[in-house]
């Protein structure tokens, strides 16, 4: 983005219903954060700072947006920023927050207001996308610093970023992992978006696709894999579900309207 | 100054983590409302925990809250262990202790030096204090990046560690890795001492208000991982954690999306203070000594001591993780032990595991947390609660508030809200978890 010689660009960090680890991959950025601010300022930040300022250029948003006033406060943010970028999976996809869409909205106000006199805005967790207009997607459940750095870099000088297209597998194999597969253990790898640099797998666990599903994803192929191995359909199906779920329902509600 | 209104009401209170507000009104001198309102975005995480295995459990709780995800990802698994019938063997819980460790010193260093100090020293975030404390706040910012670093050895890294999970970690660090842990945390010896010195200096308020003091206690070490709950009005019985509901009494409140706690008094205290309160004998003599040199004495009643009590329990957590990684060095890791999270596709067709509720209740930097799951024989959670400290803090926190405002009616409205601020920020309440947590009953 174009800016003038003295004036810094005006990062403000926002969050909504999430877990707020994203921003705390901020402050383990040290050497690189104190690089970029050599470019820019933060003005906002609530988990670190007391400061506070409307006037700001990039709006990093993390987390889903929820209730009503939720709404009403990131389509604030969306008029002020020049730029907004969903920051985090729960801002990209919903992330876990989806799974809180295996409940109605009634039936989670029974479940959890049982007893409680006060009304209360449950709200429908959703990525920001599908509330105001997303520039750039940083995804990730946390996201990852490298990637983080390099789309910071590259929207700063005007480019723009665009986050993989490939699957997690990809940097797996460059990283020399045995697949999780041929060791007797399942994994998203296969269907799930890469720039993680397989992290999860690289220390011994699975993928559980937290940058959510490809857009194209070998969905079918992904199944028979997992039912070789021994998962029932329910199983299969919730560990798609762990992080897809906002997109799932989304895509089914308009198969079912189509 | 007795005829005095006084309308405070601060939204989105910075530095803490998660949404709260403060709200005081004050009417011809006399106080009508003062409470923390919680107003953090429920997320409903106990209801996602139905019909989840307990293979993903620690995965998808560690993103309760992205500060304390060490902390739920160790009482998930000791839940779901608990619930499922595995032991963990001696070296997998000293390494448990070990990322405990790391957890506490960073959340503690984070809450002293980068939330509290700026509030003693008069200024309104870290970011003035790089003008006048630059070498002190570079040092907390490396020893930050530090604790990052010991965690990725460790766990992969620290906001949502990947090797943790039931029967052990699916990685073990390599001796390299343990001789440069053991050089880092040496290297935070000198550190941790500049720290102490910068907190004999500071002034924090004078308020004291008794209350009841709720921690885990054991009988050969200061509990963090393992213990039996005892309160300060137990005096020496002890509850096993499977009966915590006997102390931990959960209620509902208006003004928050949160849920509150007490036990037979109104409120009770969680955290640092409480369980140094309690296990004061069982700090080791490093962590004893700085206890001196920052003129501590137990019983302590003043909430502000919170971070007091934060500073010497991060010297007892520094002395106790070198312990921990020079005994490593000495008998060396077995890396036969290193386990996949889930049951591998030999034997996951027909796992099966014990059916019934299982408790896993730690010491996480903000207090006692307590997951507890019933399973069903393949593992897959059939209820689900968690007790979150700073929840079980609130109630304590308003009483609090209800006894400091009239007692400093007579000073300016900034300064109350100061104070007011300074007194919830001591209690480092976290509360994203708090709210995320709701109590959730399923409906069957």
């Amino acid at each position: 983005m174009s800016q003038s010689k003295n004036k810094k660009v005006r990062i403000a960090l926002f969050d909504f219903a999430d877990c707020e680890g994203c921003q705390l991959q901020v402050t383990y950025l040290n050497d690189q954060l104190v690089g970029l601010l050599e470019h820019c300022e933060i003005v906002n930040f609530r988990e670190a700072i007391s400061e506070r300022s409307d006037d700001y250029d990039i709006a990093l948003v993390e987390g889903s947006i929820t209730r009503k006033h939720d709404e009403e406060r990131v389509k604030k943010i969306r008029e002020n920023a020049k730029i907004l970028i969903a920051y985090g999976s729960c801002a990209c996809i919903g992330g876990v927050n989806g799974l809180r869409k295996k409940f109605t909205q009634e039936e989670a106000k029974d479940i959890v207001y049982k007893g409680r006199e006060f009304p209360i805005d449950v709200g429908e967790p959703r990525p920001v996308h599908e509330v105001v207009k997303v520039d750039y997607f940083i995804y990730g459940c946390p996201t990852n610093n490298e990637e983080t750095i390099k789309a910071l870099k590259s929207i700063l000088i005007g480019k723009g970023y665009t986050p993989p297209r490939y699957p997690v597998c990809v940097e797996c194999k460059l990283k020399e992992n045995v697949c999780l597969f041929e060791k007797g253990q399942v994994c998203l790898g296969p269907v799930t978006r890469g720039g993680c640099g397989a992290w999860c797998t690289s220390y011994g666990n699975t993928c559980y696709g937290c940058r959510g599903l490809l857009d194209k994803p070998a969905q079918e192929g992904q199944m028979d894999i997992l039912k070789k191995n021994g998962y029932t359909l329910e199983e299969l199906k919730q560990k798609f579900e762990t992080y897809n779920l906002c997109r799932m329902m989304g895509e089914q509600n308009a198969t079912e309207k189509s | 100054m007795q005829q005095k209104n006084l309308n405070i009401n601060v939204d989105y209170l910075t530095r803490v983590e998660g949404h709260g507000d403060i709200v005081i009104n004050v009417k011809e001198g006399k106080l009508e409302k003062c409470e923390l309102q919680v107003i953090e975005a429920p997320r409903f995480f106990e209801a996602m925990l139905r019909g989840r295995s307990i293979f993903e459990a620690q995965h998808i709780t560690s993103r309760i809250c992205g500060i304390c995800s060490t902390g739920h990802s160790l009482a998930s698994i000791k839940a779901s262990e608990d619930a499922a019938g595995f032991t963990p063997t001696q070296q997998t819980v000293l390494l448990r202790k070990l990322l405990l460790h790391y957890e506490t010193l960073d959340s503690h260093l984070l809450h002293a030096a980068f939330l509290v100090a700026p509030d003693a020293l008069g200024v309104p975030s870290v970011l003035p204090l790089l003008t006048t404390h630059k070498a002190l706040v570079l040092m907390v910012l490396g020893m930050k990046k530090d604790y990052s670093d010991l965690c990725d050895i460790l766990a992969g890294r620290h906001t949502h560690p990947i090797t943790v999970c039931p029967r052990g970690f699916t990685k073990l660090p390599t001796k390299k890795e343990l001789q440069k842990t053991k050089d880092i945390l040496t290297q935070h010896v000198a550190k941790l001492n500049k720290i102490v010195d910068l907190f004999t200096t500071l002034k924090l308020p004078n308020f004291e208000r008794a209350t009841e003091y709720v921690a885990l206690t054991h009988p050969e070490e200061y509990a963090f991982l393992d213990g039996n709950i005892t309160t300060t009005d137990m005096r020496d019985s002890v509850i096993h954690p499977h009966d915590y509901k006997e102390v931990i009494h959960e209620f509902h409140v208006a003004h928050s999306t949160s849920k509150h706690s007490k036990n037979k008094r109104d409120s009770y205290m969680v955290g640092a203070l409480a369980r140094i309160n309690i296990n004061f004998n069982k700090l080791n003599k490093q962590a004893k000594s700085v206890a001196s040199a920052l003129n501590f004495k137990t019983p302590s009643y003043n909430p502000y001591m919170n971070t007091i009590a934060q500073v010497i329990e991060s010297a007892h957590c520094l002395y106790d993780a070198i312990a921990i990684v020079d005994h490593f060095l000495k008998i060396g890791i077995n890396y036969d032990e290193v386990v996949s999270s889930w049951p591998k596709v030999d034997e996951w067709p027909t796992f099966k595991c014990k059916a019934r509720k299982g408790v896993g209740a730690v010491e996480v930097p903000r207090g006692i947390l307590i997951h507890e799951y019933t399973i069903n024989e393949r593992g897959i959670i059939k209820n689900a609660n968690c007790c979150i400290p700073t929840n079980q803090n609130l109630a304590n926190i308003d009483l609090d508030m209800k006894k400091l405002v009239p007692e400093v009616l007579d000073k300016s409205k900034e300064e109350i809200t100061l104070l007011a601020e300074m007194l919830v920020r001591a209690y480092d309440p976290c509360i994203s978890c708090s709210c995320h947590m709701l109590d959730v009953k399923f409906i069957e």
